[in-house]
């Protein structure tokens, strides 16, 4: 293709583009001269040139367009929207053209007879100027005449094709010429002010060149290699001030950086440039689904790396879209709703420490975090039970999971559940990421965050196995250190090692492990820390554990070689100023390669774990000795005391204290698997204490009396252990009190024999609420049996119906509590049974439903007192029952 | 230390026969050769730093003058140990638009073959040679092995 059409095309591109918003534009402002003219020119230079490139088909289409605009311009003609799509119909069909030529060069051969007569029918409409043309035409010729000397120093002609093929190098200018024609018929222009703001708008066009992308793109490349030289001289002249080449190195540096930012300048665009198109694309879709939609831009003039630019543009449009299509309601909606008729969408762009801040907003309906949910549940990413648990920004970012759209009807204009997600993985391969905010009613807020450019980026340079990586700076949220001591703090649950980072739980990866790399022992002490970086990945955080963490550095991305592609945890490779290669990380692929998005759920499932576990409980923590924290259902305990040492005496191998007139045996936890702690005065001690005996548990520390819901993780098989409960996302042994109980005093039980005759079946599918029901139970000398659902409890009566209480949760699967009570209610052996419902709903209507279905008492969780104090008076009843019996 | 090859392009050389003159080095003591024009220079041992999780066969990166070079151990792909003083010279090649480095034991002269014809490869030859060979040459020092560069660095 000759250069002559190749720079026609471009230019034509380029005008185009302006064209689009400028139409919009001008529906809205119908009066406004300035850009009747300009566009009125655009046209016209492209029909120009075609007459000299001898393109006869796209010169007739873009001449009616011309006769048009050029009847607007001239106000002998209204500007409707039907004249508006009929211009708009003709830039498309100049556009297909363009793309026919492009991709042949020749100008294809397509029919527009139709639309050229519809256009010039149009055109011949006009004949009598539209009002205020009164006083434009005798503004006209006066303004005329001094503009045009000073402007041109040829004449002015219109018609004159040659004239603007003359200026091929593609000036957007070249239309400047017609500019003594715009008339501002509102605001008549005054000579000489007007005519020194366009000449200086001449000037400024003068002032740029048209460079081909790739000479920018190879200049860029250069640039990138002498950052790395001046990297290693820098690296090289380090430390030694009093080199020779200290000074032109320092002057190199300068030099560099400079050019660095004059290079990436020429590639930085202006955003608007990207949004150009979307003008159109909202006028459409209002004209379309019959909406009333503004579309507001501000910060257009914000630039960015052109290569950026791009890669935004289809995932801009995609939003825009859907913010038109889904976001905006029909007008009666809206007002039903109190706001006003016509939706807006804001797009506003702005620069924020080294990104680039793209929000799009609109007005509209919301996102229903119900609608959601719902298909997050069908779709399977959470379960129904967890989903009142799910935060906000979970939810909207679920939107952006493949396959993911909640519009009802698909439609025409978007909603084919490819989308968002594209729009994510798009955003996120130029280092963005988006993220999602929504209001119901109120509307949709989308916020992208990019970074200005690719090809030279920040990161940190961090080293793992004894190697250096780098991590692309935008990843990273917070660097933390962990003295030896705060490591410590370093928990594992299910050989997944998490950090209490705050209030979240970080999931936390050892670099060199995934890399597969030894780690050295590092032998300076500074080294001892534990250095983590926690990066950002979606939604996601999770700690990098490296072996050191050196500086920030600019480094030049260069892409990764085919024969590592595959290996999915580098991003690209660079080279530091010492010369030496490193791996860019890439932490997405990390985090994917350890199990990311399983490691979420479960950190997720733990904090919210499933609802029959979820029992509120007052537990005392205590400290068995340095870092031992144990923990006691607070229910069973006593009172807390505080014994000197000296107080504390030795009764043949067993400690006790003078205590309320009596002996108190006391008790370490030493045969929990703990050696007890050193000795500490005065001595606390926990009383456990039944039917005026007790006991007293010696402790290091009476740490915290915490209200949690507590998950019991595992039953232990060491004696003295109940199990181990998440307790602040901590992980804490419970300790057995009925242990302890027997251990210190043998005989504990004796005196409550008789009470082994009374036999309660408790059935609950907590199974930390059936041992803390049977301990407390079987402390107070009651044999005890445990169910873990209703059905196995009713297997087991069918048996033996040999009890005389149940107690038992009401919210169970399969049988709950309430039909269970009834079934014991109807059998003949147990419906003398005493029935007591033990739950932590606590509710009028529970209460109610309970009694209806027969429950002798209604006791919420968990208070033992009340419980055995119930018990009691059901085995008195009994004893008297017998008694009278017998 | 480089010794550049490609560029001497002198007046003289520039009407010479490339096509018959093969870079020859040595693998565990096999004469091995490749087309000069195929090889863009010859490296002493360089740096080269590691890539985690790579293949066994790749060494890692070399920085040449601010290009990065994939580092193939040709010990390794042709399935035999690493030596354990480990002194690799490098061959660098470009294949398509990305440069690597053959590392192999000692890089020998540059072998005019002319006159000579290339025979297929012996069917005696270990597979593992066999696969990645373009045939052979009888020298008077023995077997010269012509390899298939696009294949050594193609792994699956």
């Amino acid at each position: 293709m000759d250069d002559i059409l190749q720079e026609f095309l471009a230019e034509s591109w380029e005008n185009l583009g302006q064209l689009d918003s400028e139409i919009v534009e001008l529906e809205k402002d119908p009066q406004n001269a300035e850009l009747i003219a300009s566009i009125f020119r655009t046209i016209h230079t492209i029909k120009g040139t075609c007459g000299f490139l001898g393109l006869t088909n796209l010169g007739a289409v873009a001449h009616s367009a011309e006769n048009v605009l050029g009847k607007m311009r001239e106000r002998m003609l209204e500007v409707s929207p039907g004249a508006i799509s009929l211009v708009l119909e003709a830039i498309d069909r100049i556009k297909e053209l363009l793309q026919g030529l492009e991709a042949t060069g020749e100008e294809p051969k397509t029919d527009h007879s139709t639309l050229t007569l519809m256009l010039d029918e149009l055109a011949n409409l006009a004949t009598a100027p539209v009002e205020s043309t009164q006083q434009a035409a005798s503004v006209t010729p006066a303004e005329k005449s001094p503009a045009e000397p000073q402007l041109d120093q040829r004449p002015l002609n219109e018609q004159s094709q040659t004239e603007i093929a003359a200026v091929p190098d593609g000036n957007p200018a070249a239309g400047e010429e017609f500019h003594p024609e715009v008339v501002d018929p509102l605001v008549p222009a005054t000579g000489t002010e007007e005519v020194a703001s366009r000449s200086s708008k001449v000037s400024v066009a003068d002032l740029s060149i048209r460079v081909n992308v790739n000479v920018v793109d190879s200049l860029m490349n250069l640039v990138g290699e002498l950052v790395l030289t001046r990297n290693q001289l820098l690296q090289l002249a380090r430390g030694d001030e009093e080199s020779k080449y200290a000074a032109p190195i320092t002057h190199l540096n300068r030099v560099t950086t400079d050019l660095q930012e004059g290079v990436m300048k020429t590639r930085m665009q202006p955003i608007g440039n990207a949004w150009n198109k979307l003008p159109r694309l909202v006028r459409d879709l209002s004209q379309v689904t019959n909406k009333h939609i503004e579309l507001v831009m501000t910060g257009a003039e914000t630039e960015l790396d052109r290569t950026v630019l791009d890669a935004i543009k289809d995932p801009l449009t995609h939003m825009v879209r859907n913010s038109a299509d889904h976001g905006i309601e029909m007008p009666g909606v809206r007002k039903a709703a109190g706001k006003p008729e016509a939706g807006t969408i804001h797009l506003n762009a702005y620069h924020e420490g080294g990104h680039v801040i793209i929000e799009i907003q609109d007005d509209g309906a919301g996102i229903s975090r119900e609608r959601v949910l719902k298909k997050a549940i069908s779709q399977g990413l959470i379960k129904e039970v967890d989903a009142p648990h799910v935060t906000d920004s979970h939810v909207f970012s679920m939107i952006f999971q493949a396959g993911f759209s909640t519009a009802e009807q698909v439609s025409s204009i978007s909603g084919r559940g490819v989308g968002m997600d594209v729009v994510r993985t798009q955003i996120e391969k130029i280092g963005g990421t988006v993220d999602l905010a929504s209001k119901m009613g109120k509307g949709t807020t989308v916020r992208i965050k990019i970074p200005l450019t690719l090809a030279i980026i920040s990161a940190l340079v961090l080293e793992s196995g004894s190697q250096p990586f780098a991590i692309p700076q935008l990843g990273v949220v917070e660097l933390v250190r962990l003295s030896a001591e705060d490591c410590k703090k370093i928990e594992t649950i299910h050989n997944k090692k998490v950090f209490r980072l705050r209030d979240r739980l970080l999931p936390l990866v050892h670099l060199n492990e995934v890399l597969k790399l030894e780690e050295t022992i590092p032998d300076e002490d500074d080294l001892q820390d534990t250095n983590i970086v926690v990066v950002q990945v979606g939604e996601d955080q999770f700690g990098l554990i490296v072996s050191r963490i050196f500086d920030t550095e600019e480094i030049v991305v260069k892409p990764v070689g085919r024969l590592l592609k595959n290996i999915g945890l580098y991003q690209g490779t660079t080279i530091l100023g010492d010369g030496r290669v490193v791996m860019i990380l890439d932490v997405g692929g990390i985090f994917n390669q350890c199990g990311g998005s399983s490691a979420h759920s479960q950190s997720v499932a733990e904090e919210t774990p499933s609802s029959t576990d979820r029992d509120t409980i007052s537990m005392l923590l205590f400290g068995v000795k340095e870092n031992v924290t144990m923990a006691v259902p607070l229910s069973l305990v006593a009172r807390l005391e505080e014994f000197p040492l000296d107080s504390i005496e030795l009764n043949g191998d067993r400690k006790v204290v003078q205590y309320r007139e009596n002996l108190l045996p006391l008790l370490s936890i030493e045969g929990a698997g703990y050696g007890g702690g050193e000795p500490v005065d005065p001595q606390p001690v926990i009383v456990f204490s039944e039917n005026n005996r007790s006991m007293g548990l010696m402790v290091n520390e009476i740490k915290d009396i915490i209200d949690e819901q507590l998950v019991i993780r595992m039953q232990s098989d060491r004696p003295g252990v109940l199990g181990t409960a998440i307790i602040g996302k901590n992980a804490i042994d419970v300790i057995d009190t009925q242990y302890y109980v027997t251990r210190s005093t043998p005989n504990w039980f004796e005196k409550v024999e008789d009470k082994k005759s009374f036999r309660v079946l408790v059935v609950d599918d907590s199974m930390f609420f059936r041992q803390l029901v049977a301990t407390a139970l079987e402390t107070e000398g009651f044999s005890v049996v445990t169910r873990d659902s209703c059905v196995a409890a009713v297997e087991l009566l069918e048996k033996d119906s040999r009890f005389n209480a149940v107690i038992t949760d009401l919210d169970l699967p399969m049988m709950d509590g309430f039909e269970f009570c009834e079934w014991l209610k109807e059998q003949e052996d147990t419906q003398e049974l005493s029935v007591i419902a033990l739950t932590s709903a606590n509710s009028a209507t529970d209460q109610a439903k309970a009694r209806e279905a027969g429950f002798d008492e209604f006791l919420v969780k968990f208070n033992s007192h009340e419980l055995i104090s119930c018990l009691d008076e059901s085995f008195a009843r009994l004893k008297y029952k017998t008694g009278v019996k017998a | 230390m480089s010794i550049a090859i490609t560029d001497s392009g002198s007046g003289m050389e520039s009407q010479l026969d490339y096509s018959s003159q093969y870079v020859s080095f040595r693998v565990d003591g096999q004469l091995l050769g490749m087309p000069v024009n195929m090889v863009q220079e010859v490296l002493t041992e360089q740096v080269i730093s590691p890539t985690p999780l790579a293949r066994a066969e790749i060494k890692g990166l070399l920085n040449l003058r601010g290009q990065i070079v994939t580092a193939v151990s040709l010990r390794k792909r042709l399935g035999l140990p690493d030596l354990e003083d480990d002194r690799s010279m490098n061959v660098v090649t470009r294949v398509g638009e990305e440069s690597f480095s053959l590392l192999v034991d000692e890089v020998g002269d540059v072998i005019n073959v002319s006159g000579r014809s290339m025979e297929p490869v012996p069917r005696t030859l270990d597979p593992h040679w066999r696969s990645v060979t373009i045939g052979v040459f009888q020298l008077d020092e023995g077997l010269f092995v012509i390899l298939d560069v696009e294949t050594i660095l193609n792994f699956d």
